[in-house]
């Protein structure tokens, strides 16, 4: 009877002993190889710092100018652009403007990131039901998993600082760009594989003069989830020492500051608003000569 | 002594009946008993299929598919060849075998005597490269391409310089009539267009053979007939092997000097036109061209009497030449009640077409 009343638990101390040999294993581990882990990600560390001090130092009118050319780069379209440049001279003159420039730092270095892994991940995915089936979880992982959690670990091994919250980032933003780079892969027509296949393209070639650029569109949106969710990671990066907006929405929560929360958190959702439309803008772009969205 | 010179004066003759004799052993494309199941353990199936079982018992019993069964085909160098079948016959399954788009569960497909099944990849990839073409029922044209771009492609993979590519391309694009066309993007052309790039396409890798799945079957029907006239024209130039498929035996007809008809995966009937529309091998077939225009198929010299056989008088005579179609004089025979001497390219009677020999051939067997 007393089995179906109590549900049978692991023995306290063994329990205990199970959590504290874990910790003490991740412990060595980090004590042995934090280091050159943290070397490893020097190179990223200087990038984005210098990525920062280039956004604050330039004078501001030269940093909206280039700004509102990459809107028009992008979308080729000027109410964007005029609402890109008030946009960011609203958040400098409310006062916002470094740590607005910090964010987009840490935004910009952290897609490039994600770009630059989940590319390649989204085409092993594509090539392989084997690697698809291996991937999806870890995927969802990802993006299920508190971010909290995974802070645990990165903290112990890097300590507090900008890269654990440039990883902490990138492992919120990477999944959309890995998943839409498989879709659009696999989307890509079945006869025009066909026709490439028969006139005898290499699986490289294949990828690289049909498949990647007919996913582009899909791969693009990926991009732009990305973005997304990388701004929606602002604020859980500055706990852990990343300057940007966060960091006056943090002070906003302990000290209920509603205004000052309110300021930084539009100022965010101006970004998300501007990198989303210019970026939307140019998947349409790209894809408008293949007829799929007429103009 | 003598008879040395005898045989050195000859020995250009026989060297010649030799390779006759080898050329004739050697088809362009040869497919012996082929075999193609679709499904999870296609090997575990095999025995049944070739016991005889049924596409429908096999699907019943297994879940596997028969797609081809014990198909065996010669194909002759400079020939279009059609393969004609309804949809779900195992047409299109045939023609991706020649290229290796689909592997066979059995059998043997040699090409200019290369077993195509032994290649690996990367004798596959050449094969490919050179060899053949292949021209696609949806075009499968590529949409970020630009016209020329998509003419060029297989020299692309070839690794062919820009420049030449180009050139090629541009020689191409103008055969086929598309000249102006160039830098635009398919999506921008009308269907017809955009299958002509897709014979420009194949056209371009100058491979002896080309393989045409449905090529011209997604056009409408006006835009067809062209494309057939522009293919007849082009081959009559270009002397090239074309394996071509289609469900439209009004097209096989016009098109084929050799037709096969397939059914269910299984070959029902190989023969020139005349012999399908004339000798159909079973119900099948006779139910396809129950409906065709004979005189559309039939050849002057085909229904004609043999001149030896004697000579009918009259005084309306009229002259064609022994290829013409029934249906290019028939008008003038109904109307005037004339008799049709049949003459050879240099002018020689060969046969005579009277109201009887209309009669015999035009009527539905």
């Amino acid at each position: 009877m007393d089995f179906f009343n109590k549900i049978p638990v692991m023995d306290r101390d063994a329990l205990r002993e199970l959590k504290k040999g874990i910790d003490l294993s991740f412990k060595n581990f980090s004590r042995e190889y934090g280091d050159a882990i943290e070397g490893f990600f020097d190179p990223l560390l200087s990038f984005l710092i210098f990525l920062e001090k280039l956004l604050v130092n330039t004078p501001w009118p030269i940093v909206i100018g280039v700004f509102g050319l990459l809107a028009w780069v992008g979308s080729r379209n000027y109410k964007l652009v005029i609402g890109t440049v008030v946009c960011f001279v609203v958040i400098g003159y409310f006062g916002m403007w470094k740590n607005c420039m910090a964010t987009v730092a840490i935004i910009s270095v952290s897609t490039l990131v994600c770009i630059v892994v989940g590319i390649p991940i989204g085409v092993i995915m594509s090539k392989s039901s084997r690697a698809e089936k291996a991937i999806l979880p870890v995927l969802d992982m990802m993006q299920t998993i508190p971010s909290f959690v995974y802070l645990i670990p990165i903290i112990m091994l890097l300590g507090i600082g900008k890269v654990p919250g440039l990883i902490a980032v990138c492992i919120y933003a990477l999944p959309p760009v890995v998943r839409l780079t498989n879709l659009g892969i696999r989307e890509v027509d079945k006869e025009t594989l066909e026709a490439a296949d028969a006139f005898g393209a290499t699986p490289m070639q294949k990828l690289r003069s049909v498949q990647i650029p007919l996913s582009l569109p899909t791969i693009f949106a990926g991009v732009n989830q990305t973005i997304m969710m990388a701004l929606a990671m602002v604020v859980i990066a500055s706990m852990i020492g990343v300057r940007g907006l966060g960091v006056p929405i943090l002070q906003a929560i302990s000290n209920q500051y509603l205004a000052l929360g309110l300021m930084n958190g539009l100022a965010i959702v101006a970004l998300a608003i501007i990198f989303d439309r210019i970026t939307q803008e140019y998947g349409n772009r790209i894809q408008r000569h293949r007829g799929i969205t007429k103009k | 002594m003598q008879l040395m010179v005898v045989i050195i004066n000859f020995f250009p003759l026989i060297y010649e009946i030799v390779l006759l004799q080898d050329h004739c052993k050697m088809s362009k494309i040869e497919i012996n008993n082929i075999y193609k199941i679709f499904g999870n353990k296609p090997q575990t199936v095999m025995q049944m299929v070739k016991d005889g079982a049924t596409k429908e018992e096999v699907l019943e019993k297994t879940g596997h598919t028969v797609g081809l069964d014990n198909v065996s085909l010669k194909i002759e160098e400079g020939e279009t060849f059609v393969c004609m079948g309804l949809s779900g016959s195992g047409k299109s399954t045939l023609i991706r075998h020649l290229n290796r788009l689909i592997e066979p569960t059995s059998g043997e497909i040699l090409v200019e005597g290369t077993n195509v099944m032994s290649l690996n990849k990367q004798e596959l990839i050449e094969f490919r490269r050179h060899k053949m073409s292949m021209v696609f029922q949806r075009f499968g044209l590529f949409p970020h391409k630009t016209v020329i771009q998509n003419v060029a492609y297989g020299l692309e993979m070839r690794d062919i310089s820009q420049e030449e590519r180009d050139k090629i391309a541009m020689e191409k694009i103008e055969a086929v009539g598309l000249s102006g066309f160039e830098n635009q993007y398919p999506n921008q052309l009308s269907g017809g267009m955009q299958q002509r790039v897709g014979l420009a396409r194949a056209l371009a890798t100058d491979s002896d053979i080309m393989l045409m799945d449905e090529a011209f079957s997604a056009l409408d029907p006006l835009i067809r007939s062209d494309m057939q006239k522009q293919l007849i024209s082009l081959q009559s130039e270009l002397k090239k092997t074309i394996v071509f498929i289609t469900h439209d035996l009004d097209e096989s007809l016009r098109l084929g000097n050799h037709i096969a008809i397939l059914n269910a995966g299984k070959l029902v009937q190989v023969g020139t036109p005349v012999d399908i529309v004339m000798n159909p091998a079973d119900d099948y077939v006779a139910a396809f061209v129950k409906d065709v225009n004979r005189a559309k198929v039939l050849r002057a010299k085909v229904i004609m009497t043999d001149a030896k056989e004697g000579q009918p008088s009259g005084e309306n005579r009229l002259k064609v030449h022994e290829d013409e179609f029934l249906e290019e004089f028939l008008p003038k025979i109904v109307l005037k009640d004339v008799i049709v001497d049949v003459v050879d390219s240099s002018g020689d009677i060969k046969g005579y077409i009277t109201n009887k020999e209309l009669q015999s051939s035009l009527v539905k067997s």
